[in-house]
């Protein structure tokens, strides 16, 4: 696995990033096609050492892992809801005299949680009519609209081997050129939204660029400096919206900014009944786009090339410093969808420093989930967005404090991250071949 | 394995260079920073005078208050700074390092140049005393959680989690303390709460081999929500029980604390500050000066070679990591048995991420980053001081200053920071 | 005291590093360890100082088995190790390097600085050393880099001494000095394994010889064989040390380089007013010993090092002051000296690398879109031309061999419309038989009347490829000369000797 180098000095060190891992021998090895298998299998075998190998890949790979890391986090959310249930507590306390009922007990009490998680988030079968039934899902849809745009701004980061851990500032930021344009300017339809959202983009883009520049041309590791630049643009916004004629609202004295202008507003998608908008179709579409970017154009072969090692970059005539502020701009802009669309689809009544609602930190779980592809980013951000909204009815419904989701959205991120101790844990093979080299992070190109 | 590595290159060499170089960019900020000063108020001058309050009612010795033209003392501290700079060049040109201490007095002189200005013609006054002891208090957190930051650093092992091993201190202590009814029960459950977190933290990174960063980053995630989810389930309905300690009272130190100024300031504290007085000489002791600390450091500067000299990488840097944790878990109980005697939700507020800066802004160094960390305490106070008086400063800037000052030195142009050459890599024994 | 391996057998993974390596070495002996660079020299000696663990076989001390679980076991037992990277901490004075890992210490567990730097003295009095033991390590040359190794694995009162590649980074003279200071080891009694493939070192000092192949012994050898014999032994078959190649037909086009001036970050002038002129038709290598400015040269030339001074023109046009991409453009071909670090994107597939400095523009895209049908013709092509051993061109390059992955990055940079090649170290590390290709194929290249320059620490590659050679020494031109001068000038030269007073040496 690579490391990451949070202040840039990697390169001094010669020793210790030997480049090396393992000897490749040239003499022992053995080129395929250069000799051929001495006792070939019969078809049948062969049949079925395809099947089994390929059962081996997908279960040493990547997916059993994403899928048994996810059940390992539920279950220890889980844990964490019987033991902290009263109905179990009070059970507990004669154990001994019935065990029965505190198995009961923490039956009743993580099967109801989980039912209303499955309520808030899928399918309200409780419901009268259809409509209020479905509602879970496109309220989960709208939870997963920023978690998407986000994710894509830490993933195409992460490719191009930078951490964007910023993105809280660069909602922030996005959330007041978006909203800043959505209640003070004066615009026709269509084109208001239009450039609300361009605003907020570009917002995002330049709060991120300020990381990207200062990596490429001081060496500053962004990940310092997204973390810094966080608290800074919340406490820039703070004081934009404690000042009349800014972002505060006038004649209030909230920090809070007025409620945006209908022209504004993204439209909703399945009439005013759902709150789901139109940023779930450009955080798709987004998807789409960061797909073809990175495997299709030059740009993102340039992202990809630096991403997994810059010096080759460089040597090959990539410009590493503008690939680095370019990737930095392009994460920070689909950031800056995420925080645009909050203010003017999600929250358009007017917001506050809160605005980010922990979306930047989803974001690199999210990001971290989907391993860094688009699609994968996709379904990481419906599965937290599901959460989010099933989280709510637990708490609403079952009194389960809605961190819980904090903690779950956690422990999966650090099981991905470990693959070697889900496997153990859940005894899927340990594959052969050396850990795949993520595009998360890179030796610094110094 | 050697024999195969394709470029013989020195490793010594190229980490060395940076040694030998003296950086003028110190010198730089300095003079930009003290510009900067002189700008403010030769743009926005403020008639009137300013007054500081230097003795509280208590004091043996009782200094009258003094009460200054503002503007000329702005002045005053303007030029001092300016020479100041002007004795950093000078030990820059003869090849030396800008000693630490001219560091200090320049930030002394740039703090109270604009609070002169800040408070000039205000009908209040600044209370000195109040004013150093409140950033003292302010920095405690941080100063622990700096010198965590830096072992675990120095050992290689970057400790992005520092917040949540403050959280997790102020939590267990709140809990411990309250079940126990005792601040020291709470101080322990603290340390160990802290070297928890620092366990899982070196779980991932030195066995699995995670990124620290990323593992950092959820750590603090997880914290937040278990400690979060705890409170609203458990603390909440059961407060009285669990989460209502009782704290640590000042305690005034005979002699020391009848010194004017500083005395009441520093010494009328309670045992938390006492032990941040002796954690960061005891940390510079440690690591510069003992065998562990030799051995820390050799593993965060090159571990293969430590390795070649029969120490243990890995279980160095697990005792590294977990003696970390435990101090800023120390830092952590600081706000529950030490600050409000109640556990709240995310009460630490970002106090790690500004320890984190002070860590880098400290040079890796303990007494260097405890001084940081000391100064973004003031500057944090400074915000409450300032509107005391009514000055025309946003609050929100004064609380940006820590994180500014951090992005800039970083970026290079407060002076060159080189951590530690293994920081953040994971030790592969192939 | 008396070191025995038996056995060892070493794999990782289906590669086998050491295949049943047997080795005897008696005190008061110097026992030369020779073999390619791959062969499993350094494996062996991990395996002997505990770094890693043998699947097979025992290693004795003086009669008794040992078993090591770590350096520590190993350095307790007696043995000590000067390693090939110096495994020495920058930032530590000497004294602290000599003292880690057995510190003693004072009252209040302080460290005795006092005891460490009397030891370091005492031992530096001993071999005639000027070690100053409050020095930063950084701070140091190489060469006295080394000797701080040499005491710290003195200061442990190590009788066994390993000696890993120790004169890549010496000039001939530290390296006749080192020698020195082996002889006198081994009258002390020490038993000493020294580790190269460099034959002369081999023939000047060593006792017995022992020639390892892939992972296997295959002989031992005297001191007395004649260097073809030695080379033979270890690659196997008689080695043909010369390229054939045609005498050269210079054509007008050429590289000059003007007083070209290289400053480090540090200040230090790493490239001094260099200036030489390839033509067309000719290959020029740069020979040296590691870390005399060649590789500043090399990265001066192709734009990927900020020069502070001279002039590099290609057929008139000045290239100095122009960024990588537009140094390709111009038609510079650049094979660099670390192709894992600077070469190629090993989790990229040999196809996307074939085309990695090829995405700007057409052919391999368009409008900012990568033509992938096109790439994946091109690459297949490429895997058959220059017989590229992959599973297929989405293979990632990393997990090709050496030689496959030089082949490349030559693949890449020889497709392109060639009007200088600089080509770094373009053998290190890659077998015999891709080293034949790969000078083939150079040699194709100057024929086709590109210039050439090669940057080559190794001497025999310097004088088989080049048609003159110019030696650098201190980032200085110490002279350029006849492929035909003969090695005792070239090797003096190397030293920093100018030709003249080499000559009459």
């Amino acid at each position: 696995m690579s490391t990451t180098d949070p202040y840039g000095h990697g390169a001094s060190t010669a020793a210790g990033t030997s480049p090396e891992a393992v000897p490749h021998n040239p003499a022992t090895h053995v080129g395929p096609g250069s000799e051929a298998d001495p006792a070939a299998p019969a078809p049948a075998d062969d049949d079925a050492a395809r099947w089994r190998a390929a059962l081996h890949r997908v279960f040493a790979g990547g997916w059993a892992v994403s899928v048994g890391a996810v059940l390992l986090a539920v279950l220890a959310g889980s844990i964490m809801i019987a033991f902290t249930d009263e109905g179990v507590q009070s059970a507990s306390s004669y154990f001994f005299a019935r065990p029965l009922d505190t198995l009961q007990a923490v039956g009743s009490a993580v099967g109801s949680a989980y039912a209303a998680l499955f309520r808030g988030a899928v399918y309200n079968y409780r419901a009268d009519d259809l409509a209020t039934a479905i509602r879970p899902l496109t309220s989960s849809l709208n939870f997963a609209t920023p978690l998407i745009a986000a994710g894509l701004g830490v993933a195409v980061a992460f490719r191009a081997g930078l951490f964007n851990i910023g993105g809280q500032g660069q909602i922030l930021a996005a959330a007041a050129g978006a909203g800043w344009v959505g209640f003070a300017a004066d615009l026709p339809v269509v084109v208001h939204v239009v450039l609300a959202m361009v605003a907020g983009v570009l917002a995002g883009a330049v709060w991120a660029g300020i990381a990207g520049v200062l990596k490429a041309y001081t060496g500053a590791h962004e990940v310092i400096v997204t973390i810094m630049l966080n608290y800074i643009a919340f406490y820039g916004i703070s004081y934009l919206l404690a000042t009349p004629g800014l972002l505060q609202a006038p004649g209030s004295a909230n920090p809070k900014t007025p409620a945006m202008q209908d022209t504004a507003i993204l439209p909703r998608l399945l009439g005013e009944r759902f709150t789901l908008h139109a940023g779930f179709l450009v955080a798709v579409a987004a998807v789409v786009v960061v797909w073809w970017l990175l495997n299709r154009s030059t740009l993102g072969f340039g992202f990809r090339a630096v991403g997994e090692n810059p010096a080759a970059a460089r040597v090959a005539g990539i410009d590493v410093r503008r690939t680095t502020v370019v990737a930095m701009l392009v994460a920070g802009a689909l950031v800056g969808i995420a925080g645009a669309t909050q203010v003017l689809g999600t929250v358009t009544t007017g917001f506050s420093y809160d605005i980010d609602a922990g979306i930047g930190f989803d974001a690199i779980t999210v990001a971290l989930l989907g391993r860094s592809t688009p699609w994968g980013v996709l379904a990481a951000a419906v599965l937290f967005g599901a959460f989010k909204a099933g989280g709510s009815t637990m708490q609403a419904s079952e009194n389960i404090p809605i961190e819980i989701v904090l903690v779950v959205q956690s422990l999966i991120v650090l099981f991905i991250a470990a693959p070697p101790l889900v496997r153990a844990v859940l005894r899927l093979p340990q594959p052969q071949a050396r850990p795949r080299r993520g595009a998360r992070t890179r030796k610094a190109a110094a | 394995m050697t024999a195969l590595a394709p470029s013989p290159q020195p490793a010594a060499v190229a980490g060395a260079r940076d040694v030998t170089v003296v950086s003028r960019k110190a010198v730089v900020a300095s003079a930009v920073i003290t510009a900067l000063l002189a700008l403010l108020v030769a743009l926005a001058p403020h008639s009137g005078s300013t007054s500081f309050r230097f003795s509280s009612e208590t004091d043996l010795f009782r200094i009258p208050d003094v009460a200054v033209p503002g503007q000329a003392t702005a002045w005053v501290c303007v030029v001092l700074a300016a020479l100041v700079t002007a004795a950093m060049e000078l030990s820059v040109r003869r090849g030396r390092r800008v000693p630490l201490v001219l560091s200090a007095v320049l930030a002394l002189l740039l703090i109270v140049g604009f609070l002169a200005w800040a408070g000039a013609g205000s009908d209040r006054d600044f209370p000195v005393v109040r004013l150093v002891g409140g950033s003292v208090l302010l920095a405690v957190p941080i100063v622990f959680g700096a010198l965590g930051g830096v072992i675990g650093e120095r050992a290689g092992v970057v400790n992005i989690a520092i917040e949540g091993q403050l959280l997790a201190g102020a939590f267990s202590a709140a809990v411990v303390g309250s079940l126990t009814d005792s601040p020291w029960a709470g101080l322990v459950a603290a340390v160990l709460a802290g070297a928890l977190v620092a366990l899982v933290l070196g779980l991932f990174t030195i066995t699995y081999k995670v990124d620290q960063v990323i593992v950092g980053v959820v750590l603090n995630v997880l914290v937040i929500g278990l400690t979060s989810f705890l409170y609203s389930q458990v603390l909440v309905p059961s407060a009285d029980r669990l989460n209502s300690t009782s704290r640590f009272t000042p305690v005034a130190i005979p002699l020391l604390s009848e010194i004017p100024v500083v005395g009441p300031a520093l010494f009328r504290q309670s045992v938390v500050v006492y032990l941040m007085y002796l954690a960061v000489p005891a940390v510079w002791f440690a690591l510069y000066r003992t065998r562990w600390g030799l051995r820390l450091r050799a593993v965060g500067e090159h571990p293969k070679a430590a390795d070649t000299v029969g120490i243990k990488v890995q279980r160095t840097r697990y005792r590294a990591v977990l003696v970390a944790g435990g101090v800023v878990g120390l830092g952590g109980a600081f706000y529950t048995v030490v600050s409000v005697s109640s556990f709240g939700k995310e009460m630490t507020a970002g106090a790690g991420f500004i320890a984190l800066a002070a860590v880098i802004f400290g040079k890796w160094d303990p007494v260097r980053a405890a001084l940081a960390a000391l100064l973004f305490g003031a500057a944090s106070n400074l915000e409450g001081a300032l509107s005391i008086v009514g000055a025309p400063v946003p609050s929100q800037f004064m609380l940006m200053l820590p994180y500014v000052v951090t992005v800039l030195a970083v970026a290079g142009l407060v002076g060159r920071s080189r951590g530690p050459a293994a920081a953040g890599q994971p030790y592969v024994k192939e | 005291m008396k070191l025995e391996l038996r056995g060892i057998t070493k794999r990782f993974g289906a590669l086998v590093a050491n295949d049943h390596i047997d080795l005897r070495v008696e005190p008061g002996e110097i026992h030369c360890l020779l073999g390619e660079n791959g062969a499993g020299k350094s494996t062996l000696m991990n395996v002997l100082y505990g770094l890693y663990t043998a699947d097979e076989g025992e290693i004795l001390l003086d009669g008794a088995v040992q078993r090591f679980t770590g350096p520590g076991d190993a350095m307790a037992a007696g043995i000590g190790m000067v390693h090939q990277h110096f495994m020495l901490i920058p930032v530590f004075t000497v004294a602290e390097n000599v003292m880690l890992g057995h510190e003693q210490t004072r009252v209040g567990g302080r460290l005795d600085l006092d005891a460490a730097r009397t030891r370091v003295r005492e031992i530096a009095d001993r071999f005639g050393f000027h070690v100053d033991p409050d020095a930063l390590v950084g701070d140091l040359p190489v060469g006295v880099q080394q000797r701080v190794e040499i005491i710290k694995a003195l200061s442990r009162d190590a009788r066994v001494l390993v000696f890993d590649e120790p004169t890549a980074v010496l000039t001939p003279q530290e390296t006749d000095e080192l020698m020195a200071v082996m002889r006198r080891l081994k009258e002390g009694g020490a038993a000493i394994v020294f580790i190269t493939h460099k034959l002369r070192e081999v023939r000047e000092v060593a006792d017995r010889i022992t020639v390892v192949r892939r992972g296997r012994v295959v002989g031992e050898a005297s001191p007395t064989s004649t260097d073809a014999e030695l080379a033979a032994l270890m690659v196997g078959r008689a080695v043909e040390l010369t390229v054939p190649k045609g005498p050269p037909q210079p054509t007008p086009n050429a590289l000059e380089v003007q007083g070209l001036e290289v400053t480090d970050p540090t200040g230090a002038v790493v490239v001094d007013d260099v200036s030489f002129t390839v033509h067309g038709g000719e290959v020029l290598v740069v020979a040296g010993v590691q870390g005399n400015g060649q590789t500043e040269l090399a990265e001066a030339l192709v734009g990927l090092r900020t020069t502070s001074g001279g002039s590099v023109r290609l057929d008139g046009t000045e290239l100095l002051g122009r960024s990588v991409r537009q140094v390709l453009d111009a038609g510079v071909g650049i094979v660099p000296e670390d192709r894992t670090h600077d070469g190629l994107v090993g989790a990229f597939s040999v196809a996307e690398n074939l085309v990695l400095d090829r995405t700007d523009g057409a052919p391999f895209a368009r409008g900012g879109v990568l033509q992938l049908g096109l790439r994946d013709r091109f690459a297949r092509e490429k895997v058959e031309e220059f017989d590229i051993r992959t599973q297929g061109i989405d293979t990632p390059v990393g997990r090709l061999s050496g030689g496959n992955q030089q082949k490349v990055v030559l693949a890449r940079e020889l497709s392109r419309d060639l009007r200088l090649l600089v080509a770094s170290q373009p053998t290190r590390g890659v077998d015999v038989g891709s080293i034949e290709f790969i000078h083939r194929r150079i040699v194709e290249t100057r024929d086709a009347g590109v210039p050439v320059v090669v940057v080559s620490t190794e001497l025999d590659e310097a004088v088989a490829l080049g048609d003159r050679i110019l030696v650098m020494y201190r980032g200085r031109v110490v002279g350029i000369v006849p492929a035909s001068t003969s090695r005792d000038v070239l090797g003096l030269m190397m030293a920093g000797i100018p030709q003249t007073e080499a000559d009459a040496a």
